[in-house]
């Protein structure tokens, strides 16, 4: 079963065909998610009704292209605004952590190592509820005791990001970590050794060795955060970023609008997600 | 580094580290729980108790729920790894150069974007207007629109759709790690393809087996859009209770014992699928 | 075992031969990597195939494994022809390169293997497994895992897991390359000893001439997808028939030179910078006027301080020491030699008669035609 053993023709072929038909599996709903964007049709489904890009740039109802829509405009830059702050939290506490764990040794590493892992096998939805239950706890206790109001501990944007922050953070110290792992520690000596101070030595020789991965990190947060979904949504307030928004609408049913705007985004996360990787293959030829 | 300087910056890093879990993880799920043994008794008055998970052992309808959400994220977990272990192996074993990195990065592209695209394009593909649907119909297979939303089977199709790239991913790392001279050492030594399969390359990739499932069944267990948009409103899933709890009813007591009911059930399969395959979360999950 | 007469087809003398290789050819898209190879190895040799890398001892070695199908030829083991018979259903085990030891088992499921897939009850293997590792000098270590035997141990669990199936022909590819040198010169011995004591056929591929010169009864010199010569190690060393074994096999400076004169076997030559040699026609072929490639051994070149002490020989110059190089017993000296300028290479009797020998003394050396190999070049 490997290339070098001889193999009979009949499995040769069923096993090719078997992958093919995984891979168009894999690439039916993409497709028709993108060919629904281009049919001229208010509901997005069959059958076909002609080429247009009104999903696009139209402006006449029931022809609202997703350049001329208020709310799923706003809802991007909801998301985006959301996607900055946890990206920049992330990699905050994704690059201290990796320090911590790779470069010190204190007492049960191991155990602080598991919890830091926790967030990954916690359900985003029981993350969501926790943080809600907690932050609505601080929040009437403050109201109570002060007589002022705290609205950021109540559902809404601030939340969010402490949300989707709350486990995206693993994913940033994890890939953070592994490649302060690969790191020469006697490139930092040498550093010292020619006069560099601690943190100058960190500041000009490791950061600079990190930043891939911290940029891959900050990449992986951004994208994690614009699909973040279960967590979000025990979070959200009154301004929905973009997933809770298209959401709201796919239950209501809505125009192939929503299949412009995923056109979109396919493009969008198809682009960043190649140039990550064109961005590690070529530090990995260096 | 004097010891001073050292145990200063072992500080400064703890910080963040403290706050982060202790803040946003560690005393949430505290005052989860603290909320979900708190029994309303009237209007914000409350006593100490176990009535919310009595409510939950008592109704018929939270306990099937739940062990239909158990029991289908078992199957859609299997399911994954049955479809995605012989693509990862083609992709590992069969193949090389260009063409490998190619089917590899097809592999991820899907998975690039958000989960609710991926969802909406199950729902065209399915739905009775829907592509399936009109196909049959052209082809004149069946002469009425058929509805293939709104069904277990959806469900599962949505699952093991969103789910394959946490699989297919771990596996192709362990298998790409299997020297292709134990294979042939494995059959040099009279083995078919079977006793290889079973007794050299099963084990040999168990630990990416044990991570990809993990991490299906968790996504599984804790998803809330493909069961409700595929499967739609009688999908019984047991996120859609927690969710109906907090946000429809305001039943937060409930919800949170709901949710504390979730947390153990995953963590106590996570926790027995390590067990049983003998491997430990810092080398499956935490790579 | 007993066949019927009627198979005279296959002649009664092709029993004689574990295993049989009848013009096997091996293509790839552009590149032919074995071509035309014929050979047979009688039962219980220890056979070599020497060649450097690239020269396809490896694919051969894969096509009797039956990891590689030949493009044209037919192999047999034991009379019977192997072309589409799959790698787990021929009588052929393989060491491999770095052993493929099964890490997801210890060391008696290892060993165990193969008899598990053949269906053998659980008693027989479990007593068939000790005994073979006793043979093989490990017994008692079945429960351990891979990771806990050292470098030697490793070999001999990998060969007493083809043992215990006891194979018609064991493969070896290059099992000791990955050994450190003082290891290697020991499972050298090692592995001559297991086979003379199983009595199996052994085919071994190595690029390394010491491992073959030492361990085998038979050698195969190959270069270019093609043997160049077939002989017991001692024929390899002194009658070398092609340019490439002469070279390839032990020690050996080398001129080119052009013919001057033929006399039955007697050549004389010319190099370009006028020196002249008597030699040997070893390729049988030479004719006057054509590129020769001379080869001499460093050890038929004599030494000595005075002329007259090379009294017999037919080639007789000066050179000057540029470098001598102590290896004790195999000590050599690098000198000049003065007419041509050519660097030679000159083992140094271990007589004692040369030790005061120092850098740029003249000294004469002397070889006879006898030992002077001459095969024609191209061109």
């Amino acid at each position: 079963m490997i290339r070098t053993l001889p193999q009979s023709n009949t499995f040769k072929w069923t096993y090719r065909a078997y992958v093919t038909l995984f891979f168009v599996y894999l690439a039916l709903p993409l497709t028709v998610v993108c060919l629904m964007a281009f049919n001229d049709s208010v509901f997005p489904s069959l059958p076909w009704e002609g080429f247009t890009w009104d999903w696009f740039f139209g402006d006449e109802a029931p022809y609202i292209g997703v350049f001329n829509d208020r709310s799923i405009l706003r809802s991007i830059g909801t998301s985006m605004f959301v996607a900055f702050w946890v990206s920049l939290l992330s990699i905050a506490v994704g690059t201290t952590n990796a320090f911590l764990f790779v470069r010190h040794d204190f007492k049960f590493k191991e155990f602080f190592y598991i919890l830091m892992l926790l967030p990954l096998i916690i359900p985003g939805i029981i993350l969501g509820i926790s943080i809600l239950v907690f932050s609505n706890a601080v929040a009437n206790n403050l109201e109570n005791a002060t007589g002022m109001w705290f609205d950021g501990l109540r559902p809404g944007l601030p939340l969010v990001i402490l949300g989707q922050f709350s486990f995206i953070a693993t994913f940033a110290t994890l890939v953070i970590s592994a490649r302060l792992e690969k790191f020469d520690r006697s490139l930092e000596e040498a550093a010292l050794n020619l006069g560099a101070t601690r943190m100058g030595a960190i500041r000009q020789i490791t950061l600079p060795f990190l930043f891939p991965a911290i940029a891959g990190a900050a990449v992986v947060a951004i994208l994690m955060s614009f699909e973040n979904f279960n967590t979000t949504l025990m979070l959200v307030g009154s301004d929905a970023p973009l997933t809770i928004n298209m959401f709201d609408r796919l239950k209501l049913g809505s125009t192939p609008v929503l299949n412009a705007v995923s056109l979109l985004l396919i493009v969008v996360s198809a682009l960043l997600g190649l140039a990550s990787l064109l961005f590690q293959g070529r530090e990995k030829s260096n | 580094m004097n010891s001073a300087q050292s145990r200063l910056s072992l500080l400064l890093l703890f910080t963040p580290f403290v706050l982060w879990l202790a803040l946003l993880i560690i005393i949430p799920h505290i005052f989860m729980l603290l909320v979900s043994i708190s029994v309303k008794t009237g209007v914000r008055e409350y006593v100490t108790g176990l009535g919310n998970y009595m409510v939950f052992f008592t109704e018929p309808l939270y306990w099937n729920t739940f062990t239909r959400t158990a029991f289908m994220s078992i199957s859609a977990t299997l399911l994954t790894l049955l479809i995605g272990f012989p693509v990862a192996y083609y992709i590992a074993k069969l193949t090389r150069g260009r063409t490998k990195t190619t089917l590899f990065l097809m592999c991820l592209i899907p998975f690039w974007v958000s989960e609710l695209v991926r969802t909406f394009g199950w729902m065209i593909l399915l739905r009775e207007t829907g592509v399936f649907s009109s196909a049959l119909q052209y082809f004149g297979i069946v002469s009425e629109p058929i509805e293939f939303l709104y069904n277990d089977a959806a469900i599962m199709i949505g699952l093991v759709y969103t789910s394959m790239l946490f699989m297919v991913v771990p596996l192709v790392t362990t298998l790409d790690s299997l020297d292709d001279s134990l294979i042939e050492a494995g059959y040099d030594l009279g083995g078919n393809g079977i006793t290889v399969l079973r007794e050299i390359i099963i084990p040999h990739a168990m630990p990416g087996i044990v991570s990809g499932c993990i991490v299906v069944f968790m996504l599984s267990l804790g998803n809330y859009l493909t069961p409700i948009l595929l499967g739609g409103k009688d999908s019984l899933w047991f996120t859609g209770l927690i969710y109906d709890q907090f946000i429809t009813r305001f039943n937060w007591e409930l919800g949170s014992a709901f949710g504390f009911l979730l947390l153990i059930l995953s963590s106590t399969i996570v926790w027995a699928g390590l067990k049983l395959s003998g491997q430990s979360l810092t080398n499956t999950v935490g790579r | 075992m007993s066949q019927p007469t009627a198979s005279a087809a296959t002649p009664s003398s092709a029993a004689a031969f574990d295993l049989e290789c009848r013009d096997i050819t091996k293509n790839f898209d552009q590149f032919t990597a074995v071509n035309n190879v014929s050979f047979n190895v009688p039962t219980g040799t220890f056979f070599s195939i020497l060649g450097p890398s690239g020269c396809g001892k490896t694919t051969l070695l894969r096509m009797i494994a039956g990891f590689q199908t030949p493009t044209s030829g037919d192999l047999l083991i034991k009379g019977k022809s192997m072309i589409g018979v799959p790698p787990n259903k021929r009588p052929v085990s393989m060491v491999f390169q770095h052993l493929a030891l099964f890490p997801m088992m210890d060391i008696a499921a290892n060993v165990g293997f193969g008899l598990r897939q053949r269906g053998v009850p659980r008693e027989d293997i479990a007593k068939r497994v000790e005994t073979v590792l006793e043979r093989v000098g490990l017994p008692g270590v079945g429960s351990r895992h891979i990771n806990q035997l050292s470098g030697g141990q490793k070999q001999r669990v990998a060969i007493a897991r083809c043992m215990v199936l006891e194979p018609d022909v064991l493969l070896l590819d290059e099992p000791l390359g990955a050994l450190d040198l003082k290891l290697r010169e020991h499972m050298k011995i090692e592995l001559k000893k297991l086979q003379s004591e199983f009595g199996t056929t052994f085919v071994y591929i190595t690029h390394d001439q010491s491992e073959a010169l030492v361990m085998s009864d038979q050698i195969a010199v190959m270069n270019h997808g093609q043997f160049e010569q077939v002989g017991a190690a001692r024929e390899l060393y002194h009658e070398p028939k092609t340019a490439f074994v002469a070279g390839f096999v032990g020690e050996a400076n080398s001129f080119t030179a052009k013919v001057e004169a033929i006399n039955g076997d007697a050549a004389t030559l010319v190099s370009p910078e006028g020196l002249q040699i008597k030699g040997q026609d070893a390729s049988g072929n030479l004719k006057q006027g054509d590129q020769a490639k001379v080869f001499v051994r460093p050890e038929s070149i004599r030494l000595a301080t005075q002329a007259n002490e090379l009294d017999n020989v037919e080639n007789l110059n000066q050179g000057i020491i540029e470098n001598i190089l102590f290896n004790g017993a195999n000590s050599h000296i690098l000198l000049r030699e003065e007419k041509s300028g050519g660097e030679l290479n000159v083992a140094i009797p271990q007589t004692g008669q040369f030790r005061d020998l120092a850098k740029g003394d003249k000294v004469y050396i002397g070889w006879e035609a006898a030992q002077t190999r001459c095969y024609q070049t191209e061109g």
